[in-house]
């Protein structure tokens, strides 16, 4: 696993504007190596425009994302999206391209595509069609690609949101695996529960807006504002 | 139809030679050339769209003229000694063939992009790098378009009549025998041509369909 020199990764004053819309204003916040941290907010709060701003896939129209300090992006990172996106090849192909297009080659590449397949619980299914595999095995399949290229920090946005509870706790199983070996986790999730199961800090948006970083007790335990007293009333079971 | 008329097999052998060999160019270029177009950034990009898109509609016997022109004794071209050769042909097809190509693959790529793009971008890999990655991930949607184009080439008249002239053992193809013959009233080899044609095409496009259901059987 990478190591923890890119930590904090922080937003500064990132304002992010899509088509017009402001998707995101003046975000301030510090993710430390190792955190588990769950972005909670309702439809539209930015949730997905802020990992893919902390990611790279957006730039911010304001301010600046920083890691240890630095601007310049690392590749000790990685992404999973809620829909999987699978190369039509087979699934240890997906898991070895990704390694390859990262600079690495031959027995490593072949041992640690092996490796992180097994790990998923998919080894059995490494040269099946990964375009045929259920949600639930796209969804691992995605993890374990990820999790090859061995990320300091692992972005997931909604992994679970279209699997239904087996697939979705096998999934979770394996990202808490992903975070045991290391790596820090920012998600996202609509799922109350499984944001309690998961997070140590919890982020919760508004508007665009960050209303409240801190500490998963603290957050399900104290009321601090009504965007938040409403978003929990109406999610919570 | 009677049995089959002399040089039928010489005629349809070249057409195959020069078809295939304008086809597998205007891939060449045009398949990597669509690529960039379809994940590029670039100013001008959506000019050339429509440029690319509008050379669809140029006459064929337009093109004809041009490659003539370029080949002639006069052309820029014309110390090649090429003009009335195999090699003109070829020229001329793969010039036709090329804007079909390419406007064609670059709507399966973008489309491919579209999906891929997010993914190959957190991944790290670069645009360029990408083009091979989407040529590989739609090969079999991209069959379709090869096909169109051998399918564009092999049905030429116009422009390899210009720059072929139609020559018999040397330049003659099935399209230009085809309307030579007819003009002649040798209808037998005429229809010879036509019916060989028209199993060239149905048995590539069989080939294709099959393939790209096995595809979608095996792929998803």
């Amino acid at each position: 696993m990478a190591s923890a020199a890119i930590f904090p990764l922080e937003a500064r004053g990132v304002s992010v504007s899509l088509g017009g819309h402001a998707a995101l204003c003046d975000v301030d916040l510090a993710i430390d190596a190792r955190r588990r941290v769950v972005v909670l907010g309702a439809n539209g709060a930015g949730k997905s425009v802020l990992l893919r701003t902390l990611h790279g896939l957006i730039q911010p129209s304001a301010g600046s994302i920083l890691w240890a300090g630095s601007t310049e992006r690392p590749r000790a990172q990685a992404m999973v999206f809620q829909r999987p996106v699978m190369l039509r090849r087979s699934a240890l192909a997906n898991v070895r391209y990704a390694l390859a297009v990262n600079g690495i080659s031959g027995a490593e590449l072949e041992c640690r595509a092996r490796e992180v397949l097994a790990r998923v619980g998919l080894a059995k299914l490494a040269d099946r069609q990964a375009l045929v595999l259920s949600g639930g095995e796209q969804q691992r399949l995605a993890l374990a690609r990820a999790w090859a290229l061995e990320p300091a920090v692992l972005f997931l946005d909604e992994p679970t949101a279209s699997l239904d509870p087996a697939a979705a706790a096998e999934v979770e199983r394996v990202i808490l695996e992903i975070h045991e070996a290391g790596a820090a986790i920012v998600m996202t999730t609509h799922n109350l529960g499984q944001a309690k199961r998961i997070a140590d800090q919890i982020v919760f948006l508004h508007a665009g807006r960050v209303r409240e970083q801190t500490s998963a007790a603290d957050f399900f335990a104290k009321t601090s504002s009504p965007e938040k007293s409403r978003f929990l009333e109406a999610e919570l079971p | 139809m009677g049995g089959w008329p002399q040089g039928l097999w010489g005629i349809v052998a070249l057409s195959l030679e020069v078809s295939l060999a304008a086809t597998f160019l205007a891939c060449a270029i045009g398949l990597p050339l669509a690529g960039l177009i379809a994940v590029g950034d670039f100013s001008g990009r959506r000019t050339l769209i429509v440029v690319l898109n509008s050379l669809l509609g140029v006459p064929s016997v337009v093109v004809g003229l041009c490659v003539y022109l370029l080949l002639s004794r006069a052309g820029p071209l014309g110390p090649l000694g090429i003009l009335f050769s195999a090699s003109a042909i070829v020229i001329a097809q793969t010039l036709l063939c090329l804007p079909l190509v390419t406007a064609l693959a670059r709507e399966f790529l973008e489309e491919s992009w579209g999906v891929l793009r997010e993914q190959l971008t957190s991944l790290g890999v670069s645009r360029a790098r990408a083009v091979p990655t989407l040529l590989w991930d739609t090969r079999f949607a991209l069959l379709t378009v090869v096909l169109a184009g051998f399918g564009r080439a092999v049905s030429e008249v116009g422009a390899v009549m210009i720059v072929g002239g139609n020559i018999d053992g040397v330049t003659r193809v099935m399209t230009t025998a085809i309307a030579l013959e007819t003009s002649k009233g040798d209808l037998p080899l005429a229809l010879w041509l036509g019916a060989i044609l028209l199993s060239i095409v149905l048995a590539l496009n069989a080939g294709a369909y099959g393939i790209r259901e096995w595809s979608r059987r095996r792929n998803g």
